[in-house]
C-alpha cells in the first residue's frame, strides 16, 4: 500500500501498473461487448434474410436451409456470439441496479449459466440437423 | 449508507424525458426484450432438430396471434437494438457526439428500426 511523491493519488503503484480499475477486470468486458456487437452486424442480417427465407416453409425447408456447411457455420457463429453478448449485457444491467451484493453475484451467476446452456443446446441443435439430425 | 433528507440529484421520476434518455433506456429494455427472445429462437432450433412434430408446434405458436404479436415486438426491438448499437459503436469512435448530431442520430434510429420493422414484415407476410 506504499505511496511514493511520485504517485500523488490514493492508488497504489501496483494497481496503476496493473490497469485493472475498480472493475478488477479492466476493459476486457468493455472490449468484448464491442467485439460481439459488431460480429452481430453481419451475424444477425444473414440470421433476418435467411428467416425470412424459410417463413411458414415448413420443417423440410428449415432443415434444408441449416443443413448447408455456410448456414450451419453461421448459425452456430450466430448463437455462441449472441449469448456472449446476450451475457455480457445481462450482466451490466444487473450490476447496476442490483445493490445487494449477494443477489446480485447469485443474479449474474443463474445468468450467465442459462446464457451458456441456451447457447450449447442452440449449437447442438445446428449440428444434429448438420450431421444429418 | 443512510441518505436521510439529503437533496438528490434529477432521476427517473423528475426529470422530463427527451429523446436521448429515452433512447438510452429503450436500448437497454430492447436488450432485455431479446435475451427473452432467444428463448424462441433456441426452441426454434431444437425444433427443427427434433423433427416435423415438434417443428409443426413451434411454427403453430409463432403462428399463432400471440406468437405473431411477440414476433413484431422482437422484430422492432432487434432492429432498434441493432440501430442503437451501431449508433453507440460510432460514438465509440469520438464522432458525433455533439447534441445537435445526437439528435439527429437519435430520429435517424427511431426512424430506420420503425422502417426495417415494417419492411421486415411486409417481406414475411408476401412470404408467408
Amino acid at each position: 500500500m506504499a505511496s511514493t511523491s511520485s504517485n500523488p493519488g490514493l492508488r497504489t503503484q501496483l494497481g496503476r501498473v496493473r490497469g485493472l480499475g475498480s472493475a478488477k477486470a479492466g476493459s476486457q468486458h468493455w472490449w468484448m461487448s464491442r467485439l460481439t456487437s459488431i460480429a452481430l452486424i453481419p451475424l444477425t442480417l444473414w440470421f433476418v434474410f435467411g428467416a425470412l427465407s424459410i417463413v411458414g416453409d415448413g420443417h423440410a425447408a428449415a432443415v434444408a436451409w441449416l443443413r448447408s456447411p455456410f448456414s450451419a457455420i453461421m448459425m452456430i457463429l450466430f448463437v455462441g456470439v449472441t449469448f456472449q453478448h446476450t451475457a455480457s449485457g445481462i450482466q451490466v444491467v444487473l450490476e447496476d441496479y442490483v445493490h445487494n451484493e449477494w443477489v446480485k453475484v447469485a443474479a449474474i451467476i443463474a445468468a450467465k449459466f442459462l446464457c451458456f446452456v441456451l447457447a450449447v443446446a442452440g449449437i447442438f441443435a445446428v449440428l444434429k440437423i448438420a450431421f444429418g439430425g | 449508507m443512510s441518505n436521510g433528507s439529503r437533496p438528490l440529484s434529477p432521476h427517473l421520476q423528475i426529470y422530463r424525458p427527451q429523446i436521448t434518455s429515452v433512447l438510452s433506456i429503450s436500448h437497454r429494455v430492447t436488450g432485455l426484450g431479446l435475451a427473452v427472445g432467444t428463448l424462441l429462437m433456441v426452441w426454434w432450433l431444437l425444433a427443427a432438430a427434433a423433427g416435423p412434430e415438434s417443428y409443426a408446434r413451434a411454427a403453430g405458436f409463432m403462428g399463432s396471434f400471440f406468437g405473431l404479436l411477440l414476433l413484431f415486438g422482437w422484430t422492432f426491438a432487434l432492429w432498434f437494438h441493432f440501430c442503437a448499437g451501431i449508433r453507440h459503436l460510432i460514438w465509440d469512435t469520438g464522432y458525433a457526439l455533439e447534441l445537435p448530431k445526437v439528435y439527429l442520430g437519435g430520429w435517424i434510429v427511431i426512424g430506420t428500426s420503425v422502417g426495417l420493422t415494417i419492411l421486415t414484415w411486409i417481406i414475411a407476410l408476401i412470404a408467408w
